[in-house]
C-alpha cells in the first residue's frame, strides 16, 4: 500500500536531563487504521502522547502530518492540524449539558452584536446528529455531562473531535477506567471512527481491549519500541508476552507458586 | 427489553445497558425537571418567607403598595450587586472589596462633584472609571499570581476602605461628604439613579382611589423607585449574558474546570478579569443610586455588603465552588433578603433576630442547594 500516512514519527526521542523516557520512535498510522500503543507503566506511553498532541516537543526526530513535516506549538495548534487527543479527564466539564460542552470554545453564534448569541437550537442539532454518527442517540442534550456513565462521556469527546474535523483520533488510556460494558462500547466508537476513515492511536496497557480492534501494535518498554507487528503475524499471547517482558513474567509466576506452596 | 421508539438498535458490539439517559429523562415528571432546576430551592424558600410573614401581625402593612415598595427597593439594591457577583462566583472566584468599593465610589463622587468641580456626571464618570481600573487590578493580581481571590479581595477590601476614610478625612475634616446634589449644573442626571418611573400611572392610580393618598391628593407611593428599574434590567442583562451568549458558556465552563476551559482555548484569564471589573461596577452604580438619594456620600457605605451580595448569591442555588447556578436564583435571593428585613421590622419582632432567622436560612438554602445539585446530576458525583 503507498497511501500517505496520516501521521507518522521518526525516530522521535525525548530527553528530561539525563533521563531517556523515549529513544529513537518511528510509528506510522494510516487513514482508517487502528494503531494500538501498548507498554507497561512508565513505558513512556504518556510522554508519547504528550509528543503526539502537541504538549511536549521532541528533543530529536521528526513528525508527519498527511506527509508534511509539523511542529505543534500546543494542543490547539495539533487540534488545527486535525491531530485530536482525547485525554483521560476528556476536556469535559461534569456540570455543563453535552452542547455547551460540544462546544465550548467555539460555539456557533447568530445575531449582530450587541445582541449576538449563541446559537442553541442549532448546537444542540449538531450535537445530538454528532453523537448519533458515533453511534449514541441522546433525546436531551441539555443534560449535564456530569449525568452520563464514563463511556457516555468517552463518545461525547470522541465525536466533539470526529465533529471538528479530527483526521488522526488519539485516545489515552479510553477503557481503564471502565467497566467491561462500557469498554465495550468505547470499542465499539474505535470502530466507527476508523470506518470513517480516521487514523486511530489507541494507547492503554490492556491487550484485552487493544487485541480485538487493532490493526497493528506497537509496543513500548522503557522508552523503546519493541517493535510493530501487524495483527496477522502476531497472536494476543505473543504480544502479551512482549509487552511484559516476557520471561520476567515467567518468573513472577514462578515465584507465586512457590509462595503459594509455602502459604499451604 | 424495552424499546423506546426512534432509537435504531445500536450496531456491532451491543452494550447491555442501552444510554440510560433515554429512558431516565422519559419518566422524569415535569415537577421533576422543575425541582431540578438551580432556583428550585429559593423559590421555595421565598414562597415559605411569603406564607410565613402573611401569618404574622403587620402582614398588612409589610404587603400594602408601601411597605411592597420598600422591600422591593432594598431587594433592589442588594439584586444589582447580586447579579455581578453571580457571574463572579459562577466563573470561579470572589470579590470582597465590593463594599468598601461601595464606599471608595461614593468619595469619589463626593469628592469630585464638591471639591474638583466636576459636573455629576463627570463625578459619576470617574467613580465607574475607578471601578474599572480597581476591578481590572483585582482580575489582573487573581489570574497572574493564581492566588486565591479571596485573600486578594480581601486586601482590596482593606485598602479601598482605609482610602476612603484617609482621603475623605485629609480632604475635609470628617468622614462624610453633604451637600453633595446642591449647586451641580447638571441635577437632572441625579434623576436617573433616585427618580420614579411610572409617576403618571401611580397619580392616576391615586384619584381613581386604587391607592392610598396623602391629604393633598398625590399618592403616597409616587411611582417605582428607579433602583428597582436598574435592579430588573441588570438581571435580565446578566441573565441573558449567561445563558445566552458565548461568552456565559466561557463563565460556566471557568467556573467548572479553568484548567480543562483553558486547554480547550477559553480565555479564563480575560473572562474572570472582565468579571471582577463588572462586580466593581455593579458597586459603583449602588453607590451612585445611594449618593444621589442620600444628597451625600459616607465612607462606612458599604460595610458587610459582599457578605449580603454572597449570601443572595448561594441562597440563590449558585455553587460557592463555582461553575453552576443562574441570576435569576440570586435575585430571588436579594428578594428574600429585603423581604426578611422589612418583615422583621414591619411585624415588630425584635430586629436583633434578624441575624439569626438570616443565618437560618442560608443554612436550609445550602442543604436544599446540594440536594438539588445532586439531583440535577443524577446523583452521579461530578468528579
Amino acid at each position: 500500500m503507498t497511501m500517505v500516512p496520516a501521521i507518522e514519527l521518526r525516530g522521535v526521542s525525548k530527553r528530561f536531563g539525563s533521563v531517556i523516557a523515549l529513544n529513537n520512535i518511528d510509528i506510522k498510522v494510516k487513514p482508517g487504521e487502528v494503531h494500538c500503543l501498548l507498554g507497561d507503566n512508565g513505558a513512556g506511553k504518556s510522554t508519547l502522547i504528550k509528543i503526539l498532541s502537541g504538549v511536549y516537543h521532541p528533543t530529536e526526530g521528526k513528525i508527519f502530518v498527511a506527509g508534511k513535516e509539523v511542529q505543534f506549538r500546543s494542543p490547539r495548534d495539533a487540534g488545527d492540524r486535525g491531530v485530536a487527543t482525547v485525554f483521560q479527564d476528556l476536556g469535559l466539564i461534569p456540570l455543563m449539558s453535552i452542547t455547551r460542552n460540544f462546544f465550548l470554545g467555539r460555539e456557533p453564534v447568530k445575531g449582530v452584536f450587541p445582541f449576538r448569541r449563541f446559537d442553541k437550537e442549532k448546537a444542540n442539532d449538531i450535537a445530538r446528529r454528532a453523537m448519533a454518527n458515533v453511534g449514541i442517540h441522546v433525546r436531551d442534550p441539555t443534560q449535564a455531562v456530569g449525568t452520563l456513565s464514563g463511556g457516555e462521556r468517552q463518545s461525547v469527546a470522541i465525536a466533539r473531535a470526529i465533529h471538528f474535523g479530527a483526521k488522526v483520533l488519539i485516545l489515552d488510556e479510553p477503557t481503564s477506567a471502565l467497566g467491561v460494558h462500557q469498554a465495550a462500547m468505547v470499542l465499539k466508537f474505535v470502530i466507527e471512527a476508523r470506518l470513517k476513515g480516521l487514523a486511530v492511536i489507541f494507547i492503554t496497557h490492556n491487550i484485552r481491549h487493544a487485541y480485538p480492534v487493532g490493526d497493528c501494535f506497537t509496543l513500548l518498554n522503557r522508552g523503546a519500541s519493541q517493535g510493530t507487528f501487524q495483527k496477522s503475524d502476531i497472536t494476543r499471547d505473543e504480544v502479551l508476552s512482549i509487552m511484559s517482558g516476557g520471561e520476567d513474567m515467567e518468573a513472577v509466576e514462578k515465584d507465586i507458586e512457590l509462595l503459594l506452596e509455602t502459604i499451604k | 427489553m424495552t424499546e423506546t421508539g426512534h432509537v435504531s438498535p445500536p450496531k456491532g458490539i451491543t452494550p447491555k445497558k442501552r444510554l440510560g439517559a433515554d429512558e431516565r429523562l422519559a419518566r422524569a415528571s415535569f415537577l421533576t425537571r422543575l425541582l431540578r432546576r438551580p432556583e428550585s430551592g429559593v423559590a421555595c424558600g421565598l414562597i415559605a418567607t411569603f406564607i410565613i410573614f402573611a401569618l404574622l401581625p403587620g402582614a398588612e402593612s409589610l404587603y400594602s403598595l408601601q411597605g411592597s415598595m420598600t422591600f422591593l427597593t432594598l431587594a433592589a439594591e442588594l439584586g444589582i450587586l447580586a447579579a455581578a457577583v453571580s457571574l463572579l462566583i459562577i466563573a470561579g472566584e470572589f470579590d470582597l472589596s465590593i463594599g468598601s468599593m461601595i464606599g471608595f465610589a461614593g468619595v469619589v463622587i463626593g469628592l469630585s462633584v464638591k471639591y474638583l468641580g466636576f459636573p455629576l456626571w463627570g463625578g459619576i464618570a470617574s467613580a465607574f472609571a475607578v471601578a474599572v481600573l480597581t476591578g481590572y487590578f483585582n482580575g489582573l493580581i487573581v489570574v497572574k499570581t493564581k492566588l486565591p481571590s479571596f485573600i486578594v479581595t480581601l486586601a482590596s477590601l482593606f485598602i479601598l476602605r482605609g482610602l476612603s476614610i484617609g482621603i475623605t478625612r485629609s480632604v475635609t475634616g470628617r468622614t462624610q461628604i453633604p451637600y453633595i446634589l446642591d449647586d451641580v449644573p447638571d441635577p437632572w442626571v441625579a434623576s436617573i439613579f433616585n427618580g420614579h418611573v411610572l409617576r403618571g400611572l401611580f397619580h392616576w392610580m391615586g384619584e381613581v382611589g386604587w391607592i392610598a393618598v396623602k391629604s393633598d391628593g398625590t399618592p403616597f407611593v409616587s411611582g417605582i423607585p428607579m433602583s428597582i428599574m436598574w435592579w430588573l434590567v441588570i438581571t435580565a442583562i446578566a441573565g441573558w449574558i449567561l445563558t445566552e451568549t458565548r461568552f456565559g458558556n466561557w463563565i460556566y465552563a471557568s467556573g467548572g474546570d479553568p484548567v480543562v476551559a483553558r486547554n480547550i482555548g477559553v480565555p479564563v484569564s480575560r473572562v474572570k478579569i472582565t468579571l471582577f471589573i463588572a462586580s466593581a461596577c455593579a458597586a459603583t452604580l449602588l453607590a451612585t443610586i445611594q449618593v444621589m438619594e442620600a444628597g451625600s456620600a459616607d465612607t462606612v457605605r458599604g460595610s458587610l455588603k459582599e457578605f449580603e451580595a454572597i449570601i443572595a448569591v448561594v441562597v440563590g442555588g449558585v455553587l460557592l465552588s463555582g461553575g453552576y447556578g443562574t441570576i435569576y436564583g440570586a435575585a430571588l435571593g436579594a428578594l428574600i433578603f429585603g423581604l426578611v428585613q422589612m418583615g422583621i421590622f414591619y411585624t415588630g419582632i425584635d430586629t436583633d433576630w434578624f441575624k439569626v432567622f438570616l443565618g437560618i436560612v442560608i443554612l436550609v438554602a445550602v442543604l436544599v442547594n446540594n440536594y438539588t445539585r445532586a439531583k440535577a446530576l443524577g446523583e452521579r458525583a461530578s468528579s
